[in-house]
Order: structure tokens, then sequence, then C-alpha cells
């Protein structure tokens, strides 16, 4: 039962048209001047008006990092935790509060390093809620060290010989999970960004975005090949489903199969019959497409990668409740403790 | 021969075997019968680390005690009179506990060359005058079973297996016991296997009978019924009453309940429980890990809930930064550690009361949290609503120490009726007027205003909020008045908690002064003290953050104060620190109970002045206080 809804307080007018300043708090906003979080920030709070919600039922849980003060800047409801924990505190509140619209906004450390285990199991659980995984490959808040998803050799303040460890490839790990909703966007891309939150939203489940953010201090123009108007659209693959997948600047290049490798082919060889047709339910292709980008030759796919419709932790465990209420009854407590054997001292 | 008929008291019964002997379970029979009979009871398993240690070894014996009585009792026994001993292994490992003089059933089937050698005996202890000390009763107690299940088209090992059974007829009929509980449970129980009940009944009758016929038993026993307070009872575990309390919890408070926990003995017992409960609303989350656990009750409590963690000892070392953000938040979470022995891992399924101090202080930066204690299994439930009531009436995390001893432990529980319970009805926050999350009503507790509520949008972590407006700030003076008021907050709980009682004299010579699961050893010592003309009393706090406001004027109200505890002077510290009493400390950490006979030799020894300390007991100050 909503708690709101017990104490007869649910009487505001059905509709509200909100802005994208309702969802600005008063917060000043701190992150670095040209950081990409303002603009995944900005479009969050353009989204959100699109969809028919209530205001106060938007929570944002964060944990620890530049990405986790998210929550802060929007005029919501939010939960500012602690490192890596985002996903667990977002667990037990939608869990306990189905009708919440809950987000967690966390970072390649604190979703990944600190925080991977957890991402896991609020994956294969599906709790139905919306993942932003600010993806800039590097340690902001603590100044500029490599991170989980930095690729390998990257020189820092804490590997000036080069980092030696492979990286963790976030769309891959999150299929592995068993993740229900995987995407990939960018945080040059407004309008891409628009229509994955959107997107996400609707999907019941636990929507995993990896969002490529450019950490302008730390590690400026990582995703430069994926956003500099020259080279973009040869290196970019937005995906579509139902669509064959072409890129190019001329809308040139495809992708087909040969054998089960991925492999580009221009299209003046190529009939776009032969081309690849993206299908969001396929695992198979959604685990190609997770490794596409470390590929040479290959653009990085942005879009829904994968999409599985599958009954999430949330709605399980309240029906269970139900059901036990079905089976035995609404609980009574007197009853509860005269259970068992009994006898009386008089 | 005609066996006599003799009346005792009280009857300490330790029932010890292989881990597949099902001896937890006849134990449990034996308690539902002597309950049954109105005797007080109290009762302490005692189980092997390993979950399928290799039959016959010493690290896969199982035991049981079990303590009954026609008086008042408090604690499973110091000394069992009689120890069941199913093999060799189970033998070697209890004996030491016995009662000199005490009388030994053995399960003579058992006495064989494998098993002795299994436990390590060099020769057969039946042999030789070893036990000489002792009455020696040993019988071919699997043989007597097959013999007794013949025909039923049991195989030799599922026969076998109704030993138990045969041997709790044995001991029903050497106290007097009625079968009909047993003899309904067994048929209840094996509904769906005909065979099986049919032959555990034979085997119990089949026991009983033996006592009749082998003329080895001097005499039967009578253990009258207790006078306890009048009322409705059931024999209660201290897990059993916490779960039981978190669900009057949620019912009294109107809220819905949610338990964040992971596995880990001696805890685990509480999710088994309550994750039957559902039809109270009730959610149980089984989470990844300890910090999971922790981290979905916040969030549950952030959304409303009444959230419970529960866990051990290593548990909460993992806890701690998010119980820091409990603090922080001032959200409500009820942390229950059934303590262990430690550090690490330590000894599982062995009790312990070391993780006073971690409760206090095993938090980064100031981070008072409110800390209370069951004192008996039965108490609980009690404390478990006051964790509750605290939490959400304060707005903070709040501590719940049991331990192994007080969560497996049983004893009968006087069965409240729902109207006596506390009213803990929880309103939340709703007027968005006037809407400031860090303000402060007279409790110094700020607003619970969840999510979902109309124009209260606003934002809690873990970083130094303003107060008031609850911005974030790193304003210096506002970080130390928020310090304070957190401090404060916890503190002036002291204004809503009962005082502490004295048992015995108000004042004079000598107080023990104990803290959770000691209650019961330290109430036998005074008793038995005072019995001896000795000035002797007893206070035990079920509160000790904020303890109770009359706390330091007891304690000066007595010439000594000695404080037993099963960890190396932990209230002791604390005492000290915040009374400047030199308490004496009596500290032991062996995995095991104080017994009472160990308090009484220390009590007696500072009040004869002779100032024996048993072995097992070491003293860290002996100053008096003046
Ligand atoms: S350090 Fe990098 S990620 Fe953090 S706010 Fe600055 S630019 Fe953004």
């Amino acid at each position: 039962m909503n708690p709101i809804e017990k104490n007869g307080l649910n009487v505001l007018p059905e509709k509200q048209e909100y802005t994208a300043k309702d969802f600005s708090s008063d917060a000043d906003v701190r992150w670095c001047p040209g950081c990409g979080d303002y603009s995944i920030l900005a479009q969050v709070q353009r989204t959100l008006p699109r969809i028919d919600r209530r205001k106060e039922d938007y929570t944002f849980i964060s944990g620890i990092g530049c990405s986790s003060r998210f929550p802060y800047y929007m005029d919501c409801f939010g939960l500012h935790s602690i490192h890596g924990r985002a996903t667990t505190f977002a667990t037990g509140l939608k869990v306990t509060r189905p009708d919440l619209s809950v987000w967690v906004a966390t970072g390649d450390g604190d979703g990944l390093s600190i925080g991977g285990n957890h991402m896991m199991h609020i994956l294969r659980r599906n709790i139905n809620c919306n993942i932003l995984l600010f993806n800039n490959q590097i340690y902001g808040l603590t100044k500029g060290q490599y991170s989980p998803t930095s690729e390998v050799g990257k020189k820092t303040k804490s590997t000036p010989f080069g980092s030696i460890d492979t990286p963790v490839n976030p769309v891959r790990f999150a299929l592995g999970c068993g993740a229900s909703y995987v995407a990939r966007t960018i945080d040059r891309d407004a309008k891409h960004q628009q229509r994955i939150y959107e997107d996400a939203y609707y999907h019941k489940g636990a929507s995993f975005i990896e969002i490529y953010q450019n950490c302008n201090i730390f590690n400026d123009g990582t995703f430069g090949h994926l956003t500099e108007r020259d080279v973009k659209a040869d290196n970019l693959l937005v995906l579509e489903h139902g669509k064959p997948m072409i890129f190019g600047k001329e809308s040139d290049k495809g992708i087909r199969l040969n054998g089960l490798k991925m492999e580009g082919a221009s299209l003046a060889d190529v009939p776009e019959a032969d081309l690849l047709v993206h299908d969001e339910s396929s695992p198979e292709l959604a685990h190609a497409l997770s490794i596409m980008h470390v590929q040479p030759g290959l653009p990085t796919p942005i879009g829904v990668i994968y999409r599985e419709e599958r009954e999430t932790y949330d709605d399980l465990a309240n029906e269970q409740v139900e059901a036990a209420k079905q089976k035995f009854g609404e609980g009574d407590l007197e009853k509860l403790l005269n259970e068992g054997e009994m006898w009386v001292v008089s | 021969m005609s066996t006599q008929r003799e009346v005792l008291n009280d009857v300490v019964i330790r029932f010890a075997g292989d881990s597949g002997d099902g001896m937890q379970l006849v134990g449990g029979q034996f308690t539902l019968t002597a309950a049954l009979v109105g005797n007080d009871l109290a009762t302490l398993p005692d189980f092997p680390a390993e979950i399928r240690a290799p039959a016959g070894t010493t690290y896969g014996v199982s035991a049981f005690q079990l303590h009954f009585s026609s008086n008042d009792i408090h604690t499973p026994g110091d000394a069992p009179d009689v120890l069941v001993a199913m093999n060799p292994a189970a033998l070697i490992t209890n004996l030491i506990h016995l009662k000199p003089g005490g009388t030994i059933i053995i399960n003579e089937d058992t006495f064989d060359k494998k098993h002795l050698e299994l436990a390590g005996y060099a020769s057969n202890p039946l042999d030789g005058d070893s036990l000489s000390g002792y009455n020696v009763i040993h019988l071919r107690l699997t043989t007597g079973t097959l013999k007794a299940v013949e025909g039923l088209g049991l195989s030799n090992k599922e026969a076998g297996r109704c030993k138990n059974f045969y041997t709790l007829g044995l001991l029903y009929w050497m106290y007097n016991r009625p079968m009909e509980p047993t003899l309904e449970w067994i048929a209840e129980k094996f509904k769906a296997r005909q065979e099986f009940a049919e032959a555990n009944a034979k085997a119990l009758k089949a026991g009983y009978n033996l006592g009749e016929t082998v003329e080895v038993f001097n005499a039967r026993y009578e253990v009258g019924p207790a006078k306890l307070p009048p009322g409705k009872y059931r024999n209660i575990t201290g897990n059993q009453a916490t779960a039981l309390g978190m669900v009057a919890a949620t019912q009294r408070t109107g809220l819905k309940g949610f338990l964040g926990t992971y596995p880990i003995t001696p805890a685990s017992d509480i999710l088994h429980y309550l994750s039957r409960y559902k039809n109270f609303g009730l959610l149980t989350f089984q989470a990844e890990d300890e910090i999971a656990a922790i981290g979905a009750a916040i969030g549950a409590a952030y959304g409303g809930a009444l959230a419970f963690t529960t866990t051990a000892g290593p548990g909460i070392a993992l806890k701690s930064e998010a119980i820091g953000l409990g603090v922080m938040t001032e959200l409500p979470v009820v942390v229950c550690n059934i303590q262990r022995a430690g550090p690490s891992t330590g000894m599982p399924t062995k009790t312990e009361q070391s993780d006073l101090l971690q409760a206090f202080y095993g938090r980064n930066g100031e981070a008072p949290v409110p800390v209370v204690a069951p004192q008996t299994p039965g108490d609980c439930f009690w404390m478990l609503l006051e964790a509750a009531r605290i939490a959400t009436k304060y707005m903070v995390p709040v501590f719940f120490l049991s331990d192994g001893y007080l969560g497996n432990g049983a004893e009968p529980w006087m069965i409240p009726s729902v109207s006596d319970l506390p009213d803990m009805k929880v309103e939340f926050y709703t007027d968005p007027k006037h809407f400031h999350p860090y303000s402060r009503n007279e409790h110094e507790a700020r607003p619970w205003a969840i999510p979902g509520t109309p124009g209260l949008e606003h934002r809690v972590g873990g970083l130094e909020k303003q107060h008031g407006s609850g911005g974030v700030s790193y304003d210096p003076e506002n970080h130390e008045k928020m310090t304070r008021i957190r401090a404060r907050k916890v503190a002036g709980i002291a204004n809503d908690i009962p005082e502490l009682e004295v048992y015995g004299d108000e004042e004079g010579e000598f107080l023990v002064l104990g803290w959770g699961s000691t209650y019961g050893a330290i109430r036998v010592a005074v008793d038995r003290m005072r019995a001896k003309g000795f000035n002797v009393s007893q206070a035990h706090l079920r509160y000790l953050n904020p303890m109770p406001k009359n706390t330091g004027h007891v304690l000066r109200r007595f010439k000594q104060v000695a404080i037993p505890e099963l960890n190396t002077g932990q209230l002791a510290k604390l005492i000290r620190s915040e009374h400047l009493l030199d308490v004496v400390s009596w500290s032991k950490v062996q995995g095991l109970p104080f017994t009472a006979g160990e308090l009484e030799e220390l009590i007696e020894g500072i009040l004869t002045n002779k100032n024996t300390t048993p072995e097992s007991v070491r003293e860290l100050s002996t100053t008096k206080v003046e």
C-alpha cells in the first residue's frame, strides 16, 4: 500500500504539466565547466516532462563520484549514498515502494569497481529501475587515477608507467549479468540521450544505460572519435530495431556477418539486403554488438543493444506477499504469538 | 528389584551424539514435554561448526543441554546431572561438563574399535576405571532399537536411526514423563511416511519399557511443576522471539516491514522465521552481501518502511559505513547483531559479548547510535520492540545486541496479549508549507518525509547538511553544531527509557552489574550468595546507549561493583570512563557462557577476602570503589 494514498494525500490534480526547469533544484551545480555531466543532467531534465508521471514519484539514488552529485541537482527526491552501493539502496526502496520511479546515477568507478558486485545483482534480479552509468574511463573526484574501464596502458597519476589491467566492458558485463535492458548513449548527442532515457523509463525491469561521458579535466577527448563532427559518422553505428546496420558520413557502410564474425562492408560492394538487421531481442546479436567497438575497423554501436521482457524481482516479491495473504489470510499477530505448543500456568 | 521414586527440584540433562544421531530433535521433544508438565526450563543447543563432519569424530558431536525444574530457573544449568553419550566421541567431548557422581547413559553398541579410535580413546573407557566417579549405565541402544522396529520393512540404516527415540523413551521412563506429546508429534511429522511414524513410535515405547525391565536403574525421578507467574506460555528461542518482535513492531508502527539480510551464523534463523510471515506484509530480502543487506534496509527506510538488518559481528564490520550513512541521513533502521566469538571469523557457533564497543564506536567520525540488549531469550521480543520504537521516534539506526547463547537458547515465555504491546504509530511528515528536511522536533528528530509525498522533494545523503534546510554544507560551525545535535538526540533517549532496577538490597556491599545474556547466570549466583547471608545485589542493563539516567547513582550506592562479561571488559571500560568508577571486571572469552558456579565463587572470593578466581575467568582489576 502506498502510505501516501493511505494518508489520503494524493489530492493534487491528476495531470501536471512540467518543464525541464521544474526538475532543476536550487543547488549550485559544481561540476567542472565543460564536463559531459552537464549534458546528461539537462537531457534527463528534458526527458521527464515528456513522461506522464507526478514529480514526487521520481527518486534519484547515487553513490560517490562526480556522477553521484546528480541527485542534488534534480528537484526530486534524492539519496546520495555511499561509494558503490547506490544499487542496494535502490533495491530496498523499489521493492518496498513499487509505486515510485527509481533512478540510479553512477559511474565507471562507483558502479563497476567498488560497486561491481551490487551492479551484477540488481541486473540479474531485474529490479525495475533506470541505471545511468556515466562512463568517463577515469576517476574524476579523486583527481585522476585510472578506472576499471580505462584502456590498457593508461598513464595517470597512479599509473605513471601505464595501467596493466584489462578493462571491463560495461555492456558485455551487463549482458553477462542477465540484464533485461542494455543501451549505450553519448553525452554530446542530446536527442539520442533523451530518446534512450524515455525508452528506458518505459522498460519494465533494470534498464542499464552506459553513457560515454567526457571528463575534460582528467581524460579529455577519450570519446573524440565518436563526437567530433568530421570523424564521428565513420565511427558510430546508431542502432535501430529492425533496421539494417548502416553507418558512415555518406551512409555508405554497413555491417554484415561473415561466419560468426561481424565485418564492415562498403555498400558499393554489398547489397543492403545482405547487411545485418538489428534485433533488440537477440541475445546472440547483443553479445556480438558488445564487443564490436574493440575490433579494429568496426564502429561503436549506440542505442538499445538488448531488450527482454522478464518479470521483475520487485513485482514477484510483492506478489508473494499477496499470495501469502490470499492463502493464509491477512496476518493476525495475536494468532502468531499463540502458535505452537502452549501451556497455561494458573 | 523395585525402583524407588525420588523427588528432585532440578535436573540438567545433556544429550550428546553424532550430528546424524538426532540429538537436537530429542532434546527439543524432552523440552516440549517438560514444558507441558509445567516445569520451568532453559535449554541450549551446542552445534558442531562442521555441517557434515565425518561420522564418529569429535568435531561431529552435537549436543543439547536442558535444565528443567520445579523452581524458577535462569540458565540451562552449569553441569549436567545426566549425560547421554551416543558414541565415544560424544563421551570424550562432553564428560568434562558432567557433575561429579553424575549419570552417564552410554550406547554400548558404538564402543567398538573403530569408534574408539575415531574419538581418540587408546582403550575402551568402559573397561578400565576411568569412569568410576560416575554412575555409568551402558546399554545396547542400537541393538534394542533394531529389535523394536523389526518387521516394519525398514532398512538396517533406517531402523538404526530410530535409536534417538528409543533413548528418549528411556529418559521419559527415568523422569516419569508422559509419552503422548511426542507420540502425537511423531504421527504429525511422519504423516507422509507411515512406516517411519510407526517405527519411531515403537522405538519410543520400547525405550520406555526398557527402563521397566533392565533393572539397572535404582530410582525413577519426579520433577514437579514450577510456580511460574500465571499466564499462557510457550517455549521460545531468542531468535524466534526476535522475529516475532519484528512482526509485532511492524504491526504496532503501522509500517511495512522489511528485512535486508545475508545468511550468517548464528543470525540466519531470524531470516528463516521471518520469511514465513509474508502474510503480515513483511518482505524479506536475502541480499548478495552484508553491505547490500543494510543498503536495501536503509533504502526501504528512506521509502517509509520499518527496516531491519540481521547479522553477527563480521557482518557489522561490513555494514559500518552504511550505519554511518543512517546516522547522517537520520533514517531509522534496526541493526541486529547476534554476537559470536571473534575477532574475524572467530568461532561462529560459540557465544561472546565482544561487539559492545564495536556497536558504540565502530564507525568513522562521531556517529553515536542507541544500543539495546535483551537479557533472556524471551526478552528479545521486548527489546526488539524497543529498538524499533526508538529508531522511528528518534530517526536513528539502533543496535540490538543479542548473542548466540540467547539466539539459540530457549525458555518458557509468557505470551503477551497484543493489546498490551506499546502503541508505536508512526506519522510521516506531509506538510509542504513549512518543510525543512533537517528541522527538529522536541526529541531532536528530523521529519520522516518519504518519496511520493507531493511538495516534499528534497535530497539527503552522506555529506554534512545545513541545520534546518538540509543543503550540503562545509561550514565549520554548522558541522560542529550538527555533530552535537546528533549526539544530544541519542543522549536524550535516557529520558524515554525505564530506570535501572536493583534486585536485592537497594544499597550495600556488593553489586553485580551485567548486560545481555549473562543475566541468568548472575541472577542464580546472586540468589545463592544471598541465601548464604551475603549482601549482594544485581543490576542489569538492557539499555546501553544511552544508559538509564540513574545508572551512576545506583552504582555509587554500593561499596563495590563487579561486571562479569564475555569479553575483556568492554562494559567495565565504558562504566569507568563514563562514571569514573573503578569497577571490578570479570572477563571470560572461551566462547562459553558464565556458569552460575563461577560467578558464585568469584563473589564469595571477594566478600570473604579469599580472592579466589576460577581458572576460566580473568579478573582485570580489583581496585575497590571507596
Ligand atoms: S573531474 Fe571530470 S568528471 Fe568530474 S566534474 Fe570535472 S570534468 Fe566532470
